[in-house]
């Protein structure tokens, strides 16, 4: 796939020659972006401007706060930098982006892509299949089906019964780490297909030598393979951990983000800030923080693609 | 839409007329009497892995057959369809399913057609901004936008635009956008620009050169970006749970949670039943966009080694 890809560069030159131009004709051109500038400056660009703003006020749900907000300045964020419960979640989501997108998905990925290639084909398609499935699965049942496994009365449990192990109720006692689990079982397939398609990329004649040359599997795979495709490993890096910090649905019906606050990463809290409290105001200043920190990956991810923007 | 959103935008440099690529064959190799053991040792992992991940989905299927479903995965001691009769009801599933419908053709075509325009010049013409228009709407693609929903809120409550399916539709399809440009510019690419040129000189004007030219050549590519805007809009729960608070407007990601909620036991074979009712319609397309743009995997395969 990758040799014919069309890098923003194809376009270039394919224009007519820059030369100067009737500037009624340049309008004429740029016309049919118009409608999508304005939905983007509508409701892109608008909410994160909005979102700015709004975490400077004091607004809230009801109460004459919500109809008449005021505008109090950098205290949303001074009140914000002083909760525990803040840096707890911005703690919680650091552990479970690492644990789930950076480690989680990002391992198990690559090692099925090896896996699907050194194993018996029927077996390949049927367990790609599988992987894929849970990827395919809209959110909500992905995480329902997750819950039935982590519940006290549920999958996983009966399961250490038949090995004679006393199980708990997961949900209750490790929720960070059931949600943790159900984002890698949800999104492993896209690095599995990630690091699939990248493999599939490796010279053979780089790994003939390399055997030639005595290097045994673990070392063709260190020394040969992932140098080669790190390009792959850093985009698909930067992609999960943005998939991730965006992760709500999952996090909200397998444990509302609780117990207490104990899997409340940043989106669930500014949820449960903004509409269980009601303080829209302090929910806005969390949100703002996720989008910075977004926008922050987001950054580096264009860097990494540069030269394929034209 | 906000965990598509990144994933698509790899997608978006998959050539959309490409020519596939013969995979390489594979090395042959030089130790074969240790490749057997190598293979089966690699199969019984997968098989696995591919156990663990199958166990949640086997509940889902089993449960939804289950005369007296529990939480725990088993095979059903009574086969029913029970459960898919009692989900079956106008209230429960038909209209929730017809808002998802609605809501998610509205996004796919809103997003399609002003994705298409968008594209166009972008494509077709070199302009001084071009660079930093494609930026940003490369980093409009990377934002969380599970972490706009607060100042959303706050948005929709000054623009009247709450409990509006409306502003539920024009709102995924603005958040969908920057994918979809940067998909349709990528097929849009591919179209030689040669085939325009014959027409501009009988005449046509541009926009007629996108209709009658470009638009019939990428048909498999705006139907990828098409599918993937609808299931987007299909899966996604959150944006609609904030939005929409009357029942007769929920789409069924947001009546299928409720439902769930609501119970102080949970029904969970009709959880089950109702589950596979809305996953399926997913399902179905996701294959149908693997046929489109070629076999299996075909979608990630554009990131650069």
């Amino acid at each position: 796939m990758t040799a014919v890809a069309p890098r923003g560069t194809v376009a270039r030159g394919r224009g007519p020659a820059p030369r100067p131009r009737p500037a009624g004709r340049t309008l004429t051109r740029l016309l049919p972006l118009l409608p999508a500038v304005l939905l983007l400056a509508a409701f892109m660009l608008g909410p994160i401007v909005y979102s700015l703003y709004g975490s400077l006020t004091d607004r809230a749900m009801t109460g004459p706060r919500a109809a008449n907000p005021q505008f109090i300045g950098l205290d949303n964020y001074a009140e914000l930098f002083a909760s525990a419960d803040f840096w707890n979640s911005l703690w919680l989501t650091v552990v479970f982006i690492l644990a789930s997108a950076v480690i989680g998905q990002n391992v198990l990925g690559m090692a099925l892509a090896v896996l699907l290639r050194s194993s018996v084909k029927p077996l390949r398609s049927i367990v790609g299949g599988l992987v894929v499935l849970a990827w395919v699965l809209p959110e909500i049942v992905a995480a329902f089906a997750l819950y039935a496994f982590f519940s006290t009365d549920g999958t996983l449990n009966v399961m250490l019964g038949w090995l004679g192990l006393e199980g708990t109720s997961w949900l209750y006692s490790f929720p960070l780490a059931t949600v943790i689990i159900a984002n890698i079982w949800r999104g492993t397939a896209f690095s599995m297909m990630v690091y699939n398609a990248a493999l599939a990329e490796v010279p053979p004649e780089l790994t003939e030598a390399a055997t030639i040359d005595g290097a045994g599997a673990w070392q063709r795979f260190t020394r040969v393979t992932l140098p080669v495709i790190r390009r792959s490993i850093s985009t698909n890096l930067l992609l999960t951990t943005l998939q991730t910090l965006g992760v709500f649905t999952l996090i909200w019906v397998m444990t509302g983000g609780g117990p207490g606050t104990q899997s409340s990463t940043l989106p669930v809290l500014a949820y449960q800030e903004a509409f269980k409290f009601a303080q829209l105001g302090y929910g806005t200043a969390i949100a703002t923080v996720t989008l910075l920190i977004g926008a922050a990956f987001s950054v580096v991810y264009i860097r990494i693609l540069k030269p394929e923007v034209d | 839409m906000s965990d598509r959103t990144s994933t698509i935008s790899i997608v978006t440099r998959t050539p959309p007329i490409a020519v596939h690529r013969a995979r390489r064959a594979k090395p042959v190799s030089v130790a074969s009497p240790r490749r057997g053991a190598h293979t089966l040792l690699s199969s019984v992992i997968l098989a696995a892995v591919g156990i663990l991940f199958l166990i949640p989905l086997l509940w889902i299927a089993f449960a939804s057959f289950d005369g007296d479903p529990t939480v725990s995965m088993r095979l059903p001691e009574t086969w029913t369809l029970d459960n898919y009769a009692k989900v079956m009801t106008w209230q429960l599933t038909w209209q929730p399913l017809l808002n998802s419908i609605a809501i998610s053709l509205g996004t796919a075509v809103i997003t399609v057609v002003v994705g298409v325009l968008a594209a166009y010049p972008l494509s077709r013409y070199r302009m001084r901004f071009q660079r930093s228009f494609m930026y940003g709407i490369l980093f409009g693609t990377g934002l969380p936008i599970t972490a706009m929903m607060v100042p959303v809120y706050a948005l929709f409550v000054s623009l009247k635009l709450l409990d509006s399916t409306w502003g539920v539709i024009v709102f995924m399809a603005a958040t969908s956008l920057p994918m979809a440009i940067w998909m349709l510019k990528n097929f849009m690419d591919s179209v030689p620009i040669s085939l325009e040129e014959a027409a501009w000189v009988d005449g046509a004007s541009s926009m007629q050169a996108l209709r009658r030219i470009v638009l019939p050549l990428m048909r498999p590519g705006l139907a990828v970006v098409f599918i993937f805007v609808f299931t987007g809009a299909w899966g996604n729960f959150f944006v609609p749970f904030v939005l929409l608070f009357t029942a007769e407007k929920f789409p069924a990601a947001v009546s299928i949670f409720n439902f769930f909620g609501q119970y102080g036991s949970i029904a969970y074979g009709q959880l089950a039943a109702y589950s596979v009712l809305y996953a399926t319609p997913m399902i179905l397309l996701y294959v149908i966009v693997q046929r489109l743009s070629g076999g299996a995997f075909a979608l990630a395969g554009s990131v650069k080694g």
